[in-house]
């Protein structure tokens, strides 16, 4: 079974090489550009995994990280944040809001395909 | 006890002794008689007893004279001298006792007593004199030394009423309220129209806090916003009561008031908030930009199988997200350039100042001869002054040491936001390397040594710096690049010149008025504030569509004209001038263009009338004016009023004119720049002082006896 990943994040440029890295990783790749578009993907095809952007227009993600947090059928979807802001107090943030994983930008993608797989084994 | 009386009964005393030594005489010589004896006697009287009672009746009234001579002779002199010394005691101390007569030798005493007195009274008025005289000098070089001060500074009493201020407190209050109503600052004002009662109170609490725990600062800081949206910082030092060495100690003195350090530090935020922006669009921007490129640049490493679309795409984010981080820098470089600059302290300088500052230090220090090539006299700099001069100085020694140049000459020219300031010479050619090392060498000028090098110098001023050839004109410059700054506020000095010697920024016999609460009517003149005020207008009638153009006021505290608070203010009427009035007020159509209108003045003007008693000469006009806006503007002048012209005729009702140029010429006012509003106002506001003493001669001492005896002139009956 194709495992699925949703990808969110309003700059389509770390959006193409994301999507790129992830479908040769063998995954079922959905993206989204903001925090809306991201709840109906979520509600569309409910992945396994969401890749987070924080700073994004309608929603951000910490708003989206507690909706997903809040809504008892998505209590499976694992969330890794990813984002710009990199003080340990948005770190803390981030992870109360229910992320299972934060990373700071820019990261190495190897880093970010590992902790994508890690996460979903220990599943 | 009457004169009269008091003699009457000596008289009687003396008399009725006479009779008793006479009966006693004839009462012994009558019982030593024998029966017989007694009966001759008897017969030998009898006969004669009209004429024994006529003589006692003579002895007594011989008495009774002798009584009044010597009463007259010796206990009158007595009480009129008592008369005299009590004269030359209260209202003629000139006085002296005559020395002739029974009673001279005393008169000469007491008036030895009283010269003594006098001697002794001189004296103590002259050390009165004198102490007086020190603490009023005391008092002005403490002010003066304040408007030298470039912080504000504030002093208050624990009602908040302004006792002191200095020029720079005044520039910087001024600057707030812009010519609308806001912050006000005058003696005897209240501060609490810049600053919240709580937020007083609060610090004032601090500092008793402090007080009573030995060993902390009673000093108390607070930043807060003014009405118009200014930061001001404040620093809350007390005024304690005693002084150490009247043995009491921190604790046992008492807070009387207090002194606000003030700064404006709202430009300071602004540009740390600026300096924050930077930082976060450096670091979390790039951020972002780093994660595109570095996704991107991995993908093509990691799957060099890619499609050659593929690649190209990739290809094309890293350049596009170069791109967009190289375009951010500049922005963020040019947006920020002032807030990455101002790190190291700089003063603002007038430009001419700092080049004739340069051309001395060279010219003693290193004996080389300066001239000024370009200098644009207004430019003003902002510069480390101390160390540019030592940098300036080093180089200058450093051409005449080495290459023997004898002549500098200065140029300073702005260029945008930086200034070159340029140091040329003609002849010598310096190599760039040599230019080099100087740059980094420690910096030394007649045996004074600096720890700082030229560079360091320069990137103090956050300039840059260089060294160039003009072969054909043979000569050489440095080229020093320094941040121009905004001209300075040049009221400074002509607003210290308004109030003459004497600065009018404080006045601490304030500090003993507490408790404003007890009602104006019942309060002496002397002792109340008053705004005098005088207006220019279209013409004579409001209700015709007549207006207000200008305003000009002045303070009266304990009275003293304050001058430095004064009120000067054009309107624009919203309408033409009469070519007629101009003569008259002297004011045209286009000094009006571009003055705020009534409804942005009146609530300015009435804030700068607050707490006090407004006088105006001939005020029924002025008042109509200011109540015809009453409506419109929801601004009403329900002060006490007083009228000059009413006065005059309360203390001169027999004059012919009263007018204020007669009346100023009646009691020795001179009148300068009459028929501006300013200039009346301060011609009345003299008159108005010189009133005062002579209403009390007529026994009018307070508001209300002022008002009323206003009001039963004739002048007053009369309708404007």
């Amino acid at each position: 079974m194709t495992r699925t990943i949703l990808i969110v994040d309003d700059e389509p440029n770390i959006l193409i090489s994301l999507e790129f890295l992830m479908k040769r990783e063998g995954f079922q790749v959905y993206t989204a550009g903001d925090g809306e578009e991201a709840l109906e993907r979520i509600a569309q095809h409910r992945p396994e995994m969401v890749l987070l952007d924080v700073m994004m227009p309608k929603k951000n993600g910490y708003e989206v990280c507690q909706i997903i947090r809040g809504t008892p059928e998505w209590q499976d979807t694992k969330v890794i944040m990813i984002s710009a802001k990199g003080r340990d107090t948005e770190m803390a943030k981030g992870l109360a809001m229910g992320a299972n994983a934060y990373m700071t930008k820019p990261f190495s993608t190897k880093d970010l395909v590992a902790k994508v797989k890690e996460m979903l084994e220990a599943a | 006890m009457a004169d009269g009386l008091k003699k009457g009964i000596w008289i009687a005393a003396a008399c009725l002794m006479l009779l008793g030594a006479v009966g006693a005489l004839t009462g012994g010589v009558w019982t030593d008689l024998a029966p017989e004896e007694q009966k001759a006697f008897l017969v030998l009287l009898e006969p004669r007893a009209g004429i024994v009672l006529l003589m006692v009746m003579m002895a007594c009234l011989v008495v009774a004279a002798a009584v009044n001579g010597l009463y007259a002779n010796h206990v009158a002199p007595v009480r009129r001298m008592a008369e005299e010394i009590r004269l030359l005691l209260g209202a003629n101390r000139e006085r002296r006792l005559a020395t002739t007569g029974a009673l001279g030798e005393l008169g000469e005493a007491v008036n030895e007593l009283a010269d003594q007195r006098d001697v002794l009274r001189l004296d103590v008025e002259a050390k009165i004199r004198e102490a007086r005289a020190s603490v009023e000098e005391e008092k002005n070089r403490l002010a003066a030394l304040m408007s030298e001060l470039s912080q504000s500074v504030v002093v208050c009493n624990l009602d908040g009423r302004i006792l002191l201020y200095n020029n720079r407190a005044r520039l910087q209050f001024k600057a707030l309220a812009d010519g609308s109503a806001g912050a006000l600052i005058g003696l005897g004002r209240s501060i609490f129209s810049v600053f919240e009662r709580n937020l007083i109170s609060h610090a004032l609490e601090t500092i008793q806090h402090r007080l009573k725990r030995a060993g902390s600062q009673p000093v108390a800081n607070f930043v807060t916003t003014t009405r118009t949206g200014q930061l001001l910082r404040a620093q809350m030092a007390p005024v304690l009561s005693g002084a150490h060495e009247d043995g009491l100690t921190e604790v046992e003195r008492t807070v009387t008031g207090y002194v606000l350090m003030l700064e404006n530090i709202t430009k300071n935020f602004e540009t740390e908030s600026r300096r924050d922006q930077m930082l976060q669009s450096l670091t979390e921007g790039s951020r972002s930009t780093m994660a595109n490129i570095r996704a991107a640049v991995e993908t093509l490493q990691s799957y060099s199988d890619m499609e050659p679309e593929q690649r190209d795409r990739f290809l094309g984010i890293i350049a596009d997200e170069v791109r967009g981080l190289g375009s951010r820098l500049d922005l963020t470089m040019s947006d920020h350039a002032d807030s990455m600059k101002v790190r190291w302290p700089l003063e603002e300088m007038l430009g001419m100042d700092l080049i004739a500052a340069a051309q001395r230090r060279i010219e003693t220090r290193a004996g080389i001869r300066t001239k000024i090539e370009e200098v644009d006299e207004n430019l003003w700099v902002k510069v480390d002054s101390f160390s540019l001069l030592q940098g300036l100085g080093y180089l200058a020694n450093r051409l005449h040491d080495e290459f023997e140049v004898r002549e500098v000459r200065f140029r300073l020219v702005p260029d945008g936001r930086m200034a070159h300031l340029d140091l040329v010479w003609y002849g010598a050619t310096v190599s760039t390397e040599t230019v080099m090392a100087w740059e980094m060498d420690p910096m030394t000028l007649g045996g004074e040594d600096s720890p700082l090098t030229l560079r360091e110098v320069n990137d103090r001023h956050g300039g840059e710096l260089w060294y160039k050839v003009e072969k054909v004109a043979h000569r050489a410059y440095f080229r020093l690049l320094v941040p121009v700054a905004m001209p300075q506020e040049t009221v400074a000095a002509s607003a210290l010149m308004k109030g003459g010697s004497r600065p009018e920024y404080y006045d601490f016999d304030l500090f003993r008025q507490d408790g404003l609460d007890h009602h104006l009517d019942d309060r002496r003149l002397t002792d109340l504030t008053f705004t005098v005020f005088d207006t220019e207008t279209t013409g004579l009638d409001p209700s015709q569509g007549d207006e207000i153009i200008q305003f000009g006021a002045v303070r009266i505290v304990n009275g003293r004209m304050l001058k430095a608070e004064s009120y000067d203010q054009l309107v624009d009427p919203r309408r033409e001038l009469t070519p007629e009035s101009i003569p008259i007020h002297g004011i045209s159509q286009a000094m009006l263009e571009g003055q705020p209108t009534i409804a942005t003045v009146l609530p300015a003007f009435h804030q700068f009338c607050e707490e006090t008693v407004l006088v105006a000469h001939n005020a029924a006009f002025d008042m109509r004016f200011l109540q015809m806006k009453q409506e419109s503007t929801g601004i009403r002048f329900d002060h006490p009023v007083l009228d000059t012209l009413l006065l005059s005729a309360v203390i001169h009702p027999n004059q012919e004119s009263h007018k204020l140029e007669a009346i100023a010429e009646r009691l020795g006012v001179n009148i300068v720049g009459r028929h501006t509003a300013l200039g009346d106002a301060i011609v009345t506001g003299e008159v108005f002082l010189k009133m005062i003493p002579l209403l009390a001669e007529l026994g009018i001492h307070t508001l209300q006896e002022a008002q009323e005896a206003a009001r039963k002139t004739y002048y007053a009956r009369v309708k404007y």
